[in-house]
């Protein structure tokens, strides 16, 4: 609810992290009003003007004590409610890996992306992949595995609209997953500071309906692209 | 004015010393834990108007993107990220720990146990000494050639380990041999704290006669020690990189530059409690003074602050929950740093039960404690959201973790120095600040630093990530109201910063022309107020004193005064 208000929610579990924000500022904000309402009450209640002697008390008293335990099986509770939602949320983005209907590979280096789609034949690491800099083309409701890569040193595949996030590491391939569910053109951040040129390596995530995905793929992939490009060629030597 | 004052000082208990002392030994060479504590209060306030400029700098570059910052020139990228980094290192590194660890704990432990000085004075001196050459070394790194380190104040490798990544091939040495250098001299002097506070009480103060800020600097000191070797190793480690070429964090020769996270983020979560331990036995001892009433449940306080410390090494890793750790780790840290909020929350009911039945004043020192309270509480329930891995997957990175931790660091290393700096200033000093100007300056800074971290939270939310020197390139980023709140922190900075200008000024009027403060102006009953003020070298030429009772005993049924001083006899 609050964080759908400052930023669309574009994959599968963009809600989920949505909803989690807000119980999680539900079970906070009620214990801190309370907890301000008492700090103001006793600041003004027990002002110099209104009081002759302050009490002694050592605060070990049962009478008083008391509210002091009594205070902590709420805020032990919401914990565990915390727990429970947090990582349930974070078990499915992050533990679970579900079965990929498409997978792309993301590299990182000072300071560009590049991406790495399948071409018609959907498998990648085939001659018909189709590479590209700093915009990544995905189809909406389809279930993606990213190959994480980076090629110098930290960077961070950050997709806001997603509400995902992952660093890259040199040396490794991160492996995560993703489902689009809303069709548009956002921003893909670097969230992991990698030298002067960090602010400057936007891209652009482009979620596309199915068939005009497949009408990207099939105008970019390197084959199409030589038959596309021939009669042009033939035009210009006319 | 201060010099003919001290001088004038020294001649009249000139026969208490062995030598008359000269002005080198008295001011730059010093044992004395009082002018040890000055020379690092000193240097730490001097530091913090760097790391504010370095903010000032930054910040006007984020909300007119491209300006000619007045003071500074054009941010350029290079610029921005030296900026970031020297900002966050500079005032964790170089004001939080002298001021709250190093100036408090060396003025404060002798004179509230009642000991003449530290038990190890020239480790003390050397202490600051090398504490000194730190501080010069990171400075002079923005006048090398490549300019200062700009890989943030975390150093993650191997941007910070690889000159032709990092671009800064002497800036990221200097900038990790500073750090390494600044924890030497936090380790000789955690030596002294811990030592002296254990051995030189005064005759009759048993463990819970202790005034509750000396067992916080006690209890931070040890943390300290405990987490810092991993570091101090990682740090040589790093240097070795550097300029050695060994591959201790380098992935294309076999080394992984997620152990330094681990080894940075070990000791790093320890740190935060290191300096805020300092900072809330400062808030209990102004607290009980002002509300003139005993600390609600010593014990239990003093156990939060044990059981903080504890958890405190077993969450480091929720700063690295989207780094590629295994993910079922995320699962065991998330439990963990949300069970910190059971002793924190205890720590916060407990200061706020001790309003409750008291006599309250609102003089300036307690005004800071007070807010020290309420914004502490902000930072506190605002680190759930980032604890709680499945939420933090989004959070991570954002200005909503820039917002909580500047809600944390703020009210320790800013407003509890405050609250203790114009709490024991008549002490320090001998005079009395001026209640009015301090009041102004409080809610000149208060008021700003809300409106500086609040629409952070905001943008954080919305998806802005640190670091960036210029959202104007992502389109998400570049809507016209999040620019409007972007300004307005920038603005509200000005403001704050313009405002410190009062405190130096009420800081030097009050020193030369203040009224005299007279040894308890506050009517406190902990043994630094039967000393003079400000206290001669050995603090109480006249003997030593001896305690009978507790650091709190205000209104207390069987006495008539409204305060009991440990050192009266029943």
């Amino acid at each position: 609810m609050i964080l759908e208000s400052l930023l669309p929610a574009a994959s599968s579990y963009a809600r989920d992290i949505g909803f989690l924000f807000d119980l999680i500022t539900l079970l906070v904000g009620v214990p801190f009003l309370i907890a301000c309402y008492l700090f103001f009450a006793f600041i003004f209640r027990f002002a110099a003007k209104k009081v002759d002697k302050a009490m002694y008390i050592t605060g070990y008293e049962h009478e008083y004590m008391k509210w002091i335990h009594r205070a902590h099986v709420p805020i032990l509770v919401f914990d565990v409610i915390i727990v429970i939602f947090a990582v349930n949320v974070w078990y499915n983005v992050k533990q679970n890996l579900p079965e990929a209907e498409s997978t792309v590979r993301v590299i990182a280096q000072q300071w560009a992306w590049t991406f790495v789609h399948p071409g018609p034949d959907n498998t990648l690491d085939t001659a018909d992949d189709i590479t590209t800099v700093n915009e990544l083309h995905v189809a909406k409701d389809t279930l993606y595995h990213y190959k994480l890569e980076s090629k110098d040193v930290l960077h961070n595949f950050s997709v806001p609209v997603f509400r995902l996030k992952q660093d890259a590491i040199p040396g490794r391939v991160i492996t995560g997953w993703f489902e689009p569910t809303l069709a548009g053109e956002y921003d893909i951040q670097c969230a992991e500071i990698c030298g002067i040129g960090h602010g400057l390596m936007p891209a652009r995530i482009h979620i596309e309906t199915p068939s005009q995905h497949a009408a990207w793929v099939a105008e970019n992939s390197p084959f199409s692209l030589a038959k596309a490009s021939a009669p042009e060629l033939e035009v210009a030597e006319r | 004015m201060a010099e003919t004052i001290h001088v004038g000082h020294a001649e009249e208990h000139g026969h208490h010393d062995h030598h008359e002392m000269s002005f080198l030994e008295k001011y730059v060479f010093p044992l004395d834990h009082k002018m040890i504590a000055m020379q690092y209060m000193f240097t730490g306030m001097f530091m913090a108007l760097i790391g504010g400029f370095f903010a000032y700098a930054f910040r006007m570059q984020l909300a007119f993107p491209g300006m000619d910052v007045p003071f500074w020139g054009v941010v350029t990228p290079a610029d921005y990220n030296a900026l970031v980094t020297s900002h966050g290192s500079v005032m964790i590194f170089w004001v939080a720990m002298p001021v709250l660890i190093a100036a408090f704990g060396n003025y404060l432990i002798p004179l509230m146990i009642g000991a003449d000085d530290m038990v190890f004075p020239k480790i003390n001196r050397l202490s600051y000494q090398i504490f000194l050459i730190s501080a010069i070394i990171i400075i002079a790194s923005f006048f090398v050639e490549g300019g200062a380190f700009g890989g943030a104040w975390t150093a993650y490798p191997p941007l910070s380990t690889k000159a032709q990544y990092s671009l800064t091939p002497i800036g990221s040495t200097m900038w990790i041999t500073a750090v390494a250098l600044e924890f030497v001299a936090f380790l000789l002097g955690g030596i002294n704290f811990i030592t002296t506070a254990m051995n030189s009480r005064a005759p009759g103060m048993k463990m819970w006669d202790i005034p509750m800020v000396v067992w916080m600097i006690v209890i931070a000191s040890i943390l300290f020690m405990l987490s810092v070797g991993p570091l101090l190793a990682g740090g040589i480690m790093m240097i070795f990189d550097q300029q050695l070429g060994t591959a201790f964090f380098d992935p294309d020769r076999g080394g992984d530059p997620i152990l330094w996270q681990h080894l940075f983020w070990f000791f790093g979560h320890p740190e935060v409690y290191v300096v805020l331990l300092p900072a809330v036995g400062i808030v209990a001892e102004v607290m009980t003074v002002f509300s003139r009433k005993k600390l609600f449940a010593y014990k239990t306080v003093l156990y939060t602050a044990i059981g903080t410390g504890v958890l405190s090494f077993t969450v480091w890793a929720h700063h690295q929950f989207i780094a590629g750790i295994d993910p079922r780790m995320a699962n065991v840290f998330t439990v963990t740093t949300l069970l910190i909020s059971v002793p924190i929350a205890e720590m916060m009911f407990v200061y706020i039960a001790t309003l409750y039945g008291g006599k309250i004043t609102l003089t300036t020192p307690m005004l800071w404690a007070l807010a020290f309270v309420f914004e502490f509480l902000i930072g506190g329930i605002t680190g759930i959201f980032l604890g709680a891995s499945g939420n933090d997957i989004y959070m991570h990175d954002t200005y909503f973790v820039l917002a909580h931790f500047h809600y944390t660091f703020y009210p320790i290393a800013i407003i509890g120095t405050y609250a203790g700096f114009t709490f024991w200033f008549p002490k320090m000093f001998g005079k009395m600040m001026n209640d009015g100007l301090g009041k102004l300056h409080f809610w000149l800074t208060i008021i700003p630093f809300n409106l500086i971290f609040l629409p952070l939270f905001v943008l954080g939310a919305s998806g802005q990530h640190r670091r960036i020197y210029d959202y104007t390139n992502f389109p998400e980023l570049a809507q016209p109201w999040q620019q409007d709140l972007r300004q307005l922190a920038t603005i509200s900075l000005v403001v704050m910063l313009g405002a410190q200008v009062i405190f130096f000024y009420n800081v030097i009027k009050s020193w030369m022309s203040g009224p005299p403060a007279g040894k308890n102006p506050w009517n406190s009953g902990t043994l630094e107020w039967t000393a003079t003020s400000p206290p001669p070298h050995g603090n109480w030429p006249e003997g030593l004193p001896t305690c009978y009772r507790g650091p709190y005993e205000y209104s207390h049924p069987d006495h008539d005064k409204d305060y009991w001083p440990q050192n009266e006899p029943a």
